[in-house]
């Protein structure tokens, strides 16, 4: 199972990668392994706010509909629009072209509650 | 003489070949009519003298056309590709997949109910109202309950028409609710009722033991839950040891207690909803009760409720009358129609037939057998399958393909597979989601000893070759002897084609 390094995780399986201040967020390999194959992603407007722990969106796979939650508070800058095409990018490249979202935290500090690569390899064995 | 054979497996199904069967558009000849009037003494009109000119449609919709001969032997050809409970065993968990008795639907096709119009005045309909007074009195003798509407058309018509009664018993104590509590063992539908009854779904953990956690209950407790759903035995097969407590606990906050009727075959006569503390119960007349299931129906989902919550059940009702007659009556603050007439009449009378069939003594029997039987397999799968939550099991057992994945790479869905080539059903799969590589396995207490066997033997033998195999291992290539293999699950998703000119 990949678990990069770099980046930051929730005990709900979220990832959060920091840009310049942003916070660019997808789902773990462990999590899209865990789902199977991925057929639709609902994700929130541009624009609106989200709450740390809170609703962020569903992934539905051919096994269940998840919900993912918002690693930290803060507005949705950017999504992932090539997702409604091509969902199954979540599951090819859960670190990379199937990302999420991109959250503008409103509270950088939350970020440093988020669990680092060993901590989210303990939660996953 | 020699050992019985399994009567449930269904090896020997004649299948003729393994074509795809055409659409009625691929055999559609331009023309072509399953039925005519040739006779008629009725004049013709045309479409244009019947229709306003701007109703019209600018060009025919696209419909096949063919003859009778054809569109039978169409659709015969597809019930053969089935597999059904009057095939063989159907262990599909959650699901109570149990063999409906004929003599129900004998009755059901009598002319003296089937024939009778829903608008017939009470004096002309008496027999029909005490059948279905008689019924509701069952019902909430089985459950513990004082009333019950016979109307909702499902389950989850049942789950919403539950939701709608909790709301407007808090409306009428003067008070907003916003939230329902659901176990994260839960059925998918439970969550989709409660957001459709205008409520914020709250989610509870499940402890060890796989109950409700009460820790995590008594934290999600406060004035604003409107209730609880729940299932006992709950989704994992599990009586509910703390629904006491549980029962408890919402009433102290003012919450009602929903019971959902998917798992009532285990505790029938033995147990009832309402004496454990249940507000609202509903019941799967197509599980429990042995009426037709799925394939969208016309199924039936009554709701019982305890007496504070007659005076808003839906109308009118089926009541008795003081002189021993029998009509129809809304209760005086109802929360409206739920169904139009009656609901699926002809279901509630096969259920009722159901019963009258058994009696109390057969109903308990129906709950032991369904036990033992689910107990039984899960002693013949332990320490091949993994068994989370290792107690007794109530009418169903949840088992995990999770070591053999590991090890061998057989995953749940390899294992369902294969078992059509073997001859049975598939139990649920990838459910409930609290548990992975979950086999959920619910034999009901309608197949004999000598099937039970044959499946446990299956399942056995798919883990068998697994170990052997790996990879290479039957279960992976399977289903090779159905006419549809396996079908590309992620990319019907991804890429709906639902009717026929939006083919590729």
């Amino acid at each position: 199972m990949n678990v990069p390094e770099e980046l930051r995780y929730t005990s709900d399986h979220e990832w959060a990668k920091s840009e310049d201040g942003r916070l660019r967020v997808g789902i773990t390999d462990f999590a899209q392994d865990a789902l199977g194959d991925v057929v639709f992603v609902e994700l929130p407007a541009p624009g609106s706010t989200v709450e740390k722990g809170g609703p962020l969106g569903e992934v539905e796979s051919t096994k269940s509909v998840s919900q993912i939650y918002a690693p930290v508070s803060g507005t949705i800058v950017e999504v992932n629009a090539s997702l409604t095409d091509a969902p199954e990018q979540v599951n090819a490249e859960p670190y990379g072209a199937g990302w999420l979202v991109v959250i503008d935290p409103s509270d950088s500090s939350e970020l440093d509650a988020l669990l680092d690569a060993t901590a989210y390899r303990a939660t996953t064995e | 003489m020699s050992a019985a054979l399994p009567g449930g497996r269904a090896l020997s199904a004649p299948l003729m070949g393994h074509e795809t069967e055409p659409t009625l558009f691929e055999l559609s000849v331009s023309g072509r009519r399953a039925s005519s009037f040739r006779t008629s003494s009725l004049p013709e009109w045309s479409a244009e003298e019947l229709v306003p000119a701007e109703l019209l449609a600018a060009s025919p919709v696209e419909l096949p056309e063919v003859s009778e001969r054809d569109l039978v032997a169409h659709f015969t050809r597809l019930s053969h590709r089935q597999y059904s409970v009057d095939l063989g065993a159907y262990p599909l968990g959650s699901c109570t997949m149990k063999y409906n008795p004929k003599v129900c639907d004998e009755a059901a096709a009598a002319a003296a109910f089937a024939h009778v119009h829903p608008a017939a005045p009470p004096s002309c309909t008496q027999g029909w109202l005490e059948l279905l007074v008689e019924l509701e009195e069952q019902l909430c003798a089985i459950t513990g309950m004082s009333a019950a509407t016979l109307q909702p058309a499902a389950g989850a018509a049942g789950e919403l028409t539950g939701l709608l009664l909790m709301r407007r018993y808090h409306e009428a104590r003067g008070e907003t609710r916003t939230r329902v509590i659901i176990p994260g063992s839960a059925h998918g539908t439970n969550p989709a009722s409660v957001t459709l009854g205008g409520y914020q779904v709250t989610t509870v953990g499940t402890n060890e033991r796989g109950g409700v956690d009460l820790d995590s209950l008594r934290a999600a407790l406060d004035d604003d839950v409107a209730g609880i759903m729940l299932t006992n035995p709950s989704t994992l097969g599990l009586f509910e040891e703390d629904i006491v407590e549980i029962a408890a606990a919402v009433h102290e906050v003012g919450g009602l207690l929903y019971y959902d009727g998917a798992n009532l075959n285990a505790i029938l006569g033995i147990v009832r909803p309402g004496d454990m503390g249940f507000d609202i119960v509903h019941l799967n007349l197509h599980k429990t009760f042995a009426t037709p299931h799925g394939g969208g129906g016309p199924g039936a989902g009554p709701v019982a409720v305890s007496k504070h919550l007659v005076q808003y059940l839906p109308g009118p009702r089926p009541v008795r009358n003081s002189d021993g007659t029998f009509g129809w009556a809304t209760p005086e603050h109802s929360i409206g129609r739920i169904h139009s007439w009656h609901g699926n009449a002809l279901v509630l009378l096969r259920a009722w037939t159901y019963l009258r069939l058994h009696g109390a003594d057969g109903l308990l029997a129906v709950a032991e057998i369904a036990v033992l039987n689910a107990n039984w397999i899960k002693g013949q799968l332990r320490g091949t399958y993994d068994i989370p939550y290792d107690r007794p099991v109530m009418h169903e057992c949840v088992v995990s393909a999770e070591t053999l994945e590991r090890e061998t790479g057989l995953r749940a869905l390899d294992v369902a597979k294969r078992l059509l080539e073997l001859g049975f059903h598939s139990p649920t799969v990838y459910f409930p989601l609290i548990v992975h590589e979950a086999l959920m396995i619910e034999p009901t207490e309608t197949e004999s000893p000598q099937t039970l066997a044959a499946l446990a033997d299956a399942l056995l033998l798919i883990a068998r070759e697994a170990q052997e195999a790996g990879e290479a291992s039957a279960a992976k290539q399977a289903p090779r002897t159905t006419p549809v293999r396996r079908v590309d699950e992620a990319r019907a998703a991804r890429k709906l084609v639902a009717t026929y000119d939006q083919r590729p």
